[in-house]
């Protein structure tokens, strides 16, 4: 349970019985006030704890996977173990499967998804860090547009305007008068609504799963009085926010696989017309 | 439950009435999103360029050596198993020969056997009919000389005792002839 949490929920003075009510958190504690910002041309970047974090995931991916594969060699050894382990995981379990062997030109692309999402996603649980990067809205989204511009534009690239579109909006194998229904359904569901769902699903995983250990955590600490019933719902709580940390770790992987996983197959279907 | 707590803040502050200072948690700040997708280019272009070629580069020239091994190994086996038949085709071949040696050198000896006998007896028989030769011839000169010197002796001998020369007389040497054969048969028997 963090500072803030505690913060911005009622205060350490706050207990059951103590005439407070239970400062349930609420999406107060996904805003960060900026640590320091400046100014790019119009554009103010505010510096929260949320990007800094997000630098921190950077740094630590890139040094950790220049290091583990500064020189590799034919026989692994310690950190170019785990390294090959993630870029097999990726290669095999991704890239491949959604491609086949075409898929290992963007092996690189999506071992950089999927790294930066997990890490993101795993400081949700990192004490003093504490929140999950994708729980932010824009995080997500920025990693979905680049997704979005890059299928996009591939698709249009390696199947034609005209092609990738019909390819798209008049999928082979369907009776002729479904077109006039199937057409906009096809168009909404892959270039409109897409990019939002491939945003929104990472986000509200990580958003509702932050939520749930932050609101389990602060009922242990609120539920702690002077009666047998605040004990025991406080001990509860505090066993529930363990077991939640714990599903949170396998979510954290889950959402980043579901997110590299989509992206290969998005860029699979830019590459072939579907079937 | 807090879910709904959360989104309820999120659906009034989204619904930009003004009447909240708190910033709905759907909102998308310029500032953040180009941070984030500054982020993932940066651990893009980094891995993409520094750090994922090398581990590429790596895992298939393991498998390369993998399989560079395994077909090394398949190729020594099968040259291994090309000189193993070439082997027992030179030694299947190395006993044929063999026994046809064997055969031949079976022949040949029956055959030199046979041919130094053939000779042998051919000399033998020549030698033997030299000999016959040489002996009837040496007999016959033998038996002249004797029947002449014999004839000489007795009809000397006669003549001595009979005091007279009998030497042209043909019944003396009708006589002696007689004698002579009276002589051979005796011998013969």
């Amino acid at each position: 349970m963090s500072a803030e949490v505690v913060l911005a929920s009622g205060g350490l003075d706050c207990h059951l019985m103590s005439g407070c009510g239970f400062p349930a958190p609420g999406a107060e504690i996904f805003q960060f006030d900026a640590v320091f910002s400046f100014t790019i041309g119009s554009l103010v970047f505010n510096i929260s704890k949320v990007t800094i974090l997000l630098m921190i995931v950077v740094i630590v991916i890139i040094g950790f996977f220049l290091y583990a594969f500064r020189r590799p060699q034919l026989v692994p050894r310690g950190s170019q173990n785990i390294g090959e382990l993630g870029y097999l995981f990726v290669r095999d379990g991704i890239a491949r499967e959604a491609m086949g062997k075409e898929g290992d030109k963007f092996v690189p692309f999506l071992f950089s998804f999927f790294f930066l999402i997990w890490l993101s996603n795993f400081v949700g649980i990192v004490p003093f860090a504490q929140i999950p990067i994708t729980s932010i809205f824009a995080i997500p989204v920025a990693f979905a547009l680049i997704v979005y511009l890059t299928w996009v534009p591939l698709g249009i690239y390696r199947q034609g305007f005209g092609p990738f579109f019909k390819n798209m909006l008049f999928p082979p194998g369907v009776p002729k008068a479904m077109y006039g229904l199937l057409a906009p359904i096809e168009f909404i569901s892959n270039i409109v609504v897409r990019p939002f769902t491939h945003s929104v699903r990472l986000f509200a995983n990580m958003f509702a799963g932050h939520l749930l250990i932050a609101s389990f955590s602060v009922a242990s600490f609120y539920l702690i009085s002077a009666s047998l019933i605040g004990i025991l719902g406080s001990v509860a709580s505090f066993a529930v926010t363990i077991a939640l940390t714990g599903f949170e770790i396998l979510i954290q992987a889950l959402q980043a696989y579901i997110f590299t996983l989509l992206t290969a197959v998005y860029i699979s279907g830019a590459l072939h017309a579907e079937h | 439950m807090n879910v709904f707590a959360a989104l309820s803040t999120v659906i009034t502050a989204s619904g930009g009435e003004g009447g909240e200072e708190m910033p709905s948690v759907l909102a998308v700040p310029i500032d953040e999103l180009v941070i984030g997708i500054i982020a993932f280019l940066v651990v893009f272009g980094v891995l993409g360029k520094l750090a994922l070629p090398k581990i590429k580069e790596t895992l298939e020239e393991r498998t390369n050596t993998i399989e560079g091994g395994i077909k090394r190994a398949e190729e020594a086996q099968a040259e291994a198993q090309r000189s193993l038949d070439e082997y027992k085709t030179l030694l299947a071949q190395g006993r044929e020969e063999a026994s046809a040696i064997r055969t031949q050198a079976q022949a040949d000896r029956t055959a030199i056997i046979e041919e130094a006998r053939s000779e042998a007896r051919v000399a033998a028989a020549q030698v033997t009919a030299a000999a016959e030769a040489q002996m009837a011839a040496e007999r016959a000169q033998a038996t002249a000389a004797l029947t002449r010197q014999v004839g000489e002796m007795a009809v000397g001998l006669a003549g001595k005792v009979i005091g007279q020369a009998l030497t042209e007389d043909a019944r003396v040497r009708a006589t002696v002839d007689d004698f002579l054969t009276d002589l051979e048969q005796q011998a013969a028997r």
